[in-house]
């Protein structure tokens, strides 16, 4: 069996799709960035990765396992134990040598996993205790999620790993904390661990749930189905154990004279990154992109640059990766992408746009409709609501976004896609609302 | 050559400096780390003198790059006498990589009539076979794709371009071309009449030859320029048309692209423009041309060969 001294990082690749021709005078310049790593175990990749690790090996990685077990988790009661089960499921996903714990989430978090401040190492023996301290649960109490954040930073920050994650699951709204309070123990974890949220019933807050999986950079849905959660914190395990680079990079170089837009992740999901640059150097900045596995994901990059002549040639924006490294230094992965511009009096060739470009541009377009849509339809503008959700069935159905198109569909009576004709729903299971509003970022990649 | 870098910067390797903000350095890619511009390229500005003619190609000012091409040399026939040759070819932009198309042909073209005269083959033939060996390297092209090129868009047509060329000896004056990169004379004497020596294969030149347009009005659809001929994988049947002209005067031959012939249409517009003094400065009468369809607008690559005749023994001939 090979030893790696020092863990490598799959390969990555970064590809640019833009059209580098502007008209005279045109200065917005647009890009989309497929970063793709491989090298954990991908078969038939062009790329010659080795393989990073062996098979049931892994790098060294930790987890927290976050449960709600605030009064609400008891009604029904099936919500607690569904939730047992769920937890149970992912601690039965670990991989042997993975450090983790479990901490019972209400008004305060309290330590159900070993205990004492400490990490578990997964292995026959712990795994089984940990399924026989889940029992301990009980539903009683209130919800502050930022104590519950605050402490599996704290149990993740004990251990020397490569891989930090959590997984949260609520219940309820979170309101034993002001948002402030939520935020700043957020920010306070933003980079330092990530997390995936999970809000089981209907009785959450879809922008609580959503705003943390955005900040700690991991996913969010509903589960309005308890019985829906075992296999889903299975899945949410599987994929956490398949990470195998933590706290990687988009380095973004433009020249002087140039103005970044917005820098946003476009697939899986819409992503807003643009105020999370960190300067780096001069006109370079990082912007996270969590942990990686093997995946691929789509950037949209928007750069405005000073108009250049007739035929002039420049470069908007250089991209790579990199990983942070402990002493303050980074790693760099190698992979690079450029972003050009090119002004010519091509009309032809300056006002085409991009397929990748337009496509996500709709996409981005879609998840904005929906959110606006429902927002609206909360608050009683019914004719603002149908336009917006009308123009969501339309971009949906145009880009061959099924799946939103599906969820839509449970809110609004579709009249004729093509057109985003709409009428809205008289009556609206709130299971439905909620999961269309949870899944409005999702997008779809190019049809080819 | 690469300038002294300035300033504090490391020693090593010695970047250029930036011409368009004169504070940045160049990267490894040719763009400024300062402003981002691209860095002037070896083609966007090529001279060449060699021995009696002489050639100049330049980018433009409305195209990113120039695709346009020459090759010039000079030569001795079997019997010692001296032979001068100028190919121009210009770049399909519409095609794939039109800018190695036109690299291509030119130096095959070029290369085959060098190897060819000192051989007897009579000129005439040697032009027609040297532009088969300029089809045949922009052939090889295509069969040797860009993978990057390829995988982006299968679909994307094979490279291709256009070309003229002319063989000066010291009686005879022999042209060939494919496409509309033309060939014009201009006697030295300018109350003998100049003429244009080569038919474009053109959407307007054929309408005109057909007598379906008026000269006029087939130059001015949207059209006219539509090549109907050019070298390339994509060219189903090549035709390459030869003539040979026998002057009874000095004069100097005018090889171009359409981005000079774009301004001084006619043989009389082009012999307007050609210096006085060009049979005997080729360079500076080339340089004039170019910087007359630059002070024009520049739209397209500008590449233009002068080439005197007759031909006059030079000390040395390049083989």
């Amino acid at each position: 069996m090979a030893i790696f001294s020092k863990p490598n990082v799959p390969q990555f690749s970064v590809d640019v799709y833009q059209n580098e021709y502007l008209p005279e005078g045109g200065s917005e310049v647009n890009a989309i960035v497929t970063v793709t790593a491989t090298g954990g175990g991908t078969i038939g990749s062009a790329l010659t990765a080795p393989h990073v690790y062996s098979p049931g090996e892994g790098p060294s990685a930790a987890v927290v396992l976050m449960v709600d077990c605030s009064g609400s988790m008891d009604y029904p009661p099936t919500k607690m134990r569904n939730a047992r089960d769920a937890t149970a499921a992912a601690i039965d996903a670990l991989r042997d040598g993975v450090h983790f714990a479990v901490v019972g989430g209400t008004h305060v978090a309290k330590e159900v996993y070993p205990g004492a401040g400490e990490l578990a190492v997964a292995d026959a023996a712990t795994r089984d205790q940990a399924k026989e301290a889940l029992r301990k649960l009980s539903a009683g109490g209130g919800t502050a999620i930022g104590t519950w954040l605050r402490l599996a930073d704290r149990l993740l920050a004990s251990a020397d790993v490569a891989i930090r994650h959590g997984i949260l699951l609520t219940d309820g709204r979170n309101e034993h904390e002001s948002p402030e309070d939520l935020k700043v123990a957020l920010d306070s974890c933003a980079g330092r661990f990530t997390c995936d949220a999970r809000g089981v019933g209907t009785d959450w807050e879809v922008k609580e749930v959503t705003g943390i999986a955005s900040a700690l950079l991991g996913t969010a849905d509903i589960v309005a189905d308890p019985s829906g959660l075992a296999a889903d914190f299975t899945q949410m395990m599987e994929t956490a154990m398949g990470k195998e680079v933590a706290d990687v990079s988009l380095r973004l170089w433009t020249p002087v004279g140039t103005a970044v837009k917005f820098v946003k992740q476009v697939a899986p999901t819409v992503e807003e990154l643009t105020g999370r640059r960190t300067e780096t150097g001069p006109r370079a900045g990082d912007y996270p992109l969590g942990s990686w596995g093997d995946e691929s994901r789509d950037y949209h990059v928007c750069v405005e640059v000073p108009p250049a002549g007739i035929g002039r040639e420049m470069l908007a924006a250089r991209l790579s990766l990199v990983i942070a490294q402990p002493d303050g230094s980074v790693q760099n992965l190698g992979a690079q992408g450029l972003v050009r511009a090119v002004w010519t009096d091509d009309m032809a060739a300056s006002t085409a746009i991009h397929p990748q470009v337009a496509h996500y541009t709709g996409q981005a377009e879609l998840a904005h409709a929906i959110q606006e849509g429902l927002d609206l339809r909360k608050a009683g503008d019914i004719d603002g609501a149908t336009a917006k959700l009308g123009r969501a069935v339309q971009l949906a159905s145009a880009s061959g976004n099924a799946d939103t198109a599906k969820l839509l569909a449970k809110v609004v009576d579709v009249v004729d896609a093509a057109t985003g004709t709409v009428r809205l729903k008289a009556k609206v299971e709130e299971a439905d609302e909620m999961t269309l509003e949870t899944r409005s970022t999702k997008t779809v990649r190019v049809k080819k | 050559m690469a300038a002294e870098p300035v300033g504090q910067h490391s020693a090593g390797d010695a970047a250029a400096v930036c011409v368009a903000c004169r504070a940045g350095r160049v990267d490894d890619d040719g763009y400024c780390e300062n402003c981002g511009h691209a860095q002037p390229r070896e083609r966007d500005h090529m001279e060449q003198e060699c021995g009696p003619l002489a050639a100049v190609s330049d980018r433009g000012l409305r195209h990113h790059r120039n695709e346009d091409a020459f090759g010039v040399g000079t030569t001795a026939l079997p019997d010692g006498s001296p032979a001068s040759v100028a190919i121009v070819c210009d770049g399909v932009s519409s095609a794939t990589r039109p800018d190695e198309a036109s690299a291509a042909a030119s130096r095959a073209a070029s290369e085959s009539l060098l190897a060819a005269l000192p051989r007897g083959t009579h000129p005439q033939q040697a032009m027609h076979d040297a532009i088969i060996a300029a089809s045949d390297a922009v052939n090889a092209l295509a069969d040797a794709p860009d993978p990057a090129a390829r995988e982006q868009d299968p679909h994307q047509n094979a490279p291709a371009c256009t070309i003229v060329g002319a063989v000066v000896t010291q009686g005879l004056l022999v042209v060939g071309w494919v496409g509309d990169s033309r060939a014009y004379w201009v006697p030295v004497d300018r109350s003998a009449p100049a003429a244009r020596l080569t038919e474009d294969d053109s959407w307007a030149a054929q309408m005109v030859a057909a007598g379906l347009m008026g000269e006029a009005e087939a130059y001015a659809d949207h059209r006219a320029h539509a090549i109907t001929g050019w070298l390339g994988a994509d060219a189903y049947e090549l035709e390459p048309h030869t003539a040979s002209f026998k002057p009874d005067r000095p004069g100097v031959v005018v090889v171009c692209t359409d981005g000079l012939w774009n301004y001084a249409e006619s043989a009389d517009d082009m012999a307007e423009v050609v210096p006085a003094d060009a049979a005997v400065r080729p360079l500076h009468g080339a340089r004039v041309l170019v910087g007359h369809a630059l002070d024009g607008g520049g739209h397209d690559n500008v590449t233009v060969a002068l080439v005197p005749f007759p031909a006059v023994p030079q000390g040395a001939g390049s083989a």
